[in-house]
């Protein structure tokens, strides 16, 4: 089905049904009870949730095939975010025009770093987009202050022309970013019982954007030019001499990772209609190549499963604080309560980032692969149960023949 | 007039005088082997061939068209491929693969953006693959991991590689260095093969007198970076400027 093998079709049908679902799936627990605080399915995350799924995805299209590790792709994400916001202050709400122009003006930004970048390989070559992206950076808070509104960042004024659509609504506010009408932050809350369910206009439009841009990543990782970026990676000196111009198809490859973040950025502004340059600084350009690689590069699935994975521990862990700890071992005596909360501290809040550190430790030592390797494994272990059921079957019914 | 003409090459590095004044002329379909002892400056002359070093001075032409300056996908383009000392393939990639990529490359030139299609739909590429791999023999190992084969395999593949892109002139780099004496013959006889069934000038430059002598229809002995003698392979077993200068008391 969609031009993909059995394989590949039935894990974008498993993708798109676990993204369609995900109000349901990221709610299991009633909304009153303790285990409330786990639930992940609100609007805000799960936007987060697959918006940096697709920055991971196109991520991984460079440094998953061609093993090109670009320290700099913040830059295009926040690239993107400024362009949606302009579009949003000089044309209009509309979220499409906003999106196309991020993707555009990032592809366009990552065509002129990836020439210059792609001269050099290795480490030379991220240490390059290092620099590109601090000095991104650095322009966009202080230089460009009239283009990036600096540190305070870019926002929606009551005063900005919005030709195509108008300045202020009728109650003298500033107009909401919309699909054609439908507001991107309209929620429907669906109350079954105990449990609450929300769903979000934006959250579905970045999970339909996200499909697609999964989608076209399969497409490319199984296409002759797929095939092309893996030789890259592979055997520079072999594909030179094989006649193939390895330069043009590592820059494609950067390009369109470019423009995915691209798209990642111009989502995050429709979703929240302003830009800071903190997006395009390195801690955001690493997090990106911390989720490529917990879940899994080189693979389909892991950047989205990584990207998952460490917004929910950003979102989730980092919310889990000192009284709530104490709720949890008030059945304990004092001093064994206070020891172990004293234990146990350092890893949650604010110190989630220990947490995932050490998470992250032990899949790149334990499972090289990501968390893709580790279903892997589990699944093996699964298969091969099933076969030595099998075998010991036919080795029972055998005798008796 | 040869199919690869060089004229006059001279390369320096430095102080020394890697090429002096090479002159070679390697003929239409036919096997030519450059031989000389180490630092004879063979590898110096493979690499100014295939575009990776510009010579000081000189003209190598391949099929009337000059390669000097050229970068090496554009050299293969022309139709001359190369086969490594020690074997380069793509490692990560399967057997199968390893053999569509030059068979893409063949095709669609140094760089296309098809990145829509699906490989494995490309059925005149497979069939094409597969049909040489079994031509190798190696076509039960076609989802093999192509790096965890042994060297002979290795150097199999690559030679099928290069014969994928239907190449003008095959140029290797002592083809059987570091190999066991089982792989090597395979190798031979894989070499023979190829001389026999296509049109194909093959270009080899060797340590083993043995592959030589069961290949080459023509050698030059190369020594200190210069063209001592040319001929063929029987003249030159007898050479005594050649035992003086290479065979020494072996032969």
């Amino acid at each position: 089905m969609f031009g993909l093998d059995k394989k590949d079709t039935s894990l974008l049908i498993i993708v798109a049904a676990l993204t369609m679902l995900a109000p349901f799936l990221l709610n299991p627990f009633p909304a009153e009870s303790a285990m409330a605080q786990f639930n992940a399915g609100y609007p805000d995350l799960m936007q987060r949730f697959v918006i940096f799924g697709i920055f991971a995805i196109g991520f991984n299209i460079l440094f998953g095939l061609t093993g090109y590790l670009s320290f700099g792709h913040a830059a295009f994400l926040g690239v993107g975010s400024y362009s949606a916001v302009w579009m949003f202050k000089l044309l209009s709400m509309n979220v499409v025009p906003a999106i196309l122009l991020s993707v555009v003006v990032a592809g366009v930004f990552a065509l002129l770093i990836g020439f210059v970048s792609l001269r050099r390989s290795g480490i030379y070559f991220s240490i390059l987009t290092l620099a590109f992206a601090q000095m991104s950076f650095n322009l966009a808070y202080s230089v460009l202050t009239p283009i990036t509104n600096g540190e305070t960042g870019l926002q929606l004024t009551l005063n900005d022309p919005r030709v195509l659509g108008v300045s202020s609504t009728a109650d003298g506010s500033i107009p909401v970013t919309n699909l054609f009408g439908a507001e991107m932050r309209a929620t429907y809350e669906l109350a079954l019982g105990p449990w609450n369910f929300q769903f979000n206009t934006g959250y579905y439009l970045s999970a339909i954007l996200m499909l697609l841009s999964f989608y076209l990543a399969i497409r490319i990782f199984r296409s002759p030019f797929g095939m092309m970026l893996r030789a890259v990676k592979s055997n520079q000196t072999r594909m030179n001499y094989t006649g193939l111009n390895s330069r043009p198809y590592a820059l494609a490859a950067f390009v369109i990772s470019g423009m995915y973040a691209g798209l990642a950025g111009g989502l995050m502004a429709s979703m929240d209609p302003l830009a800071g340059a903190e997006r395009m600084q390195w801690t955001a350009s690493g997090e990106v190549v911390l989720m490529t690689i917990l879940g899994g590069a080189g693979t389909l699935i892991g950047p989205v499963l990584g990207a998952g994975f460490i917004k929910y521990f950003e979102n989730i862990f980092s919310k889990i604080n000192e009284s709530i700890l104490h709720k949890w071992f008030a059945f304990m005596p004092d001093g064994l309560e206070d020891t172990l909360i004293a234990l146990v501290y350092p890893f949650i809040g604010k110190g989630w980032h220990l947490t995932l550190g050490i998470l992250f430790m032990l899949v790149v030592i334990f499972l090289p692969g990501g968390l893709v390797e580790g279903g892997q494994r589990i699944g093996r272990l699964f298969r091969r149960k099933k076969s030595d059921e099998k075998s010991d079957k036919s080795s029972q019914s055998t005798p008796a023949e | 007039m040869g199919i690869l003409e060089v004229k006059n090459v001279n390369k320096r590095f430095g102080g020394l005088q890697a090429l002096g004044d090479v002159n070679l002329s390697v003929a239409e379909n036919s096997c030519h082997a450059i031989i000389g002892p180490n630092g004879a400056g063979k590898s110096t002359l493979l690499n100014v061939l295939v575009g990776k070093l510009i010579p000081d001075t000189g003209s190598v032409m391949f099929d009337g068209q000059s390669v000097l300056g050229r970068k090496p996908y554009e050299i293969n383009q022309m139709g001359i491929s190369r086969v490594f000392q020690t074997p380069e393939i793509f490692g990560d990639l399967s057997v199968l693969e390893n053999m569509m990529i030059p068979i893409f490359a063949k095709r669609d030139g140094s760089f296309r953006m098809h990145a829509i299609e699906r490989s494995d739909q490309e059925k005149e590429v497979v069939e094409k693959a597969e049909s040489l791999l079994e031509d190798l023999n190696m076509v039960d190992k076609r989802h093999f991991h192509s790096a965890s084969m042994s060297r002979g395999d290795k150097r199999r593949l690559e030679i099928g590689m290069c014969l994928a892109q239907s190449p003008r002139l095959l140029l290797l780099d002592e083809p059987t260095a570091g190999m066991a004496r089982a792989d090597t013959n395979n190798t031979i006889d894989l070499l023979k093969q190829i001389k026999d069934e296509r049109d194909i000038t093959i270009a080899i430059i060797e340590h083993d007198m043995h592959v030589v002598f069961s290949l080459a229809e023509r050698i030059t002995v190369l020594a200190q970076g210069t063209p001592l003698v040319e001929d063929t392979p029987e003249k030159i077993k007898g050479h005594p400027k050649v035992r003086e200068a290479y065979l020494g008391e072996a032969a």
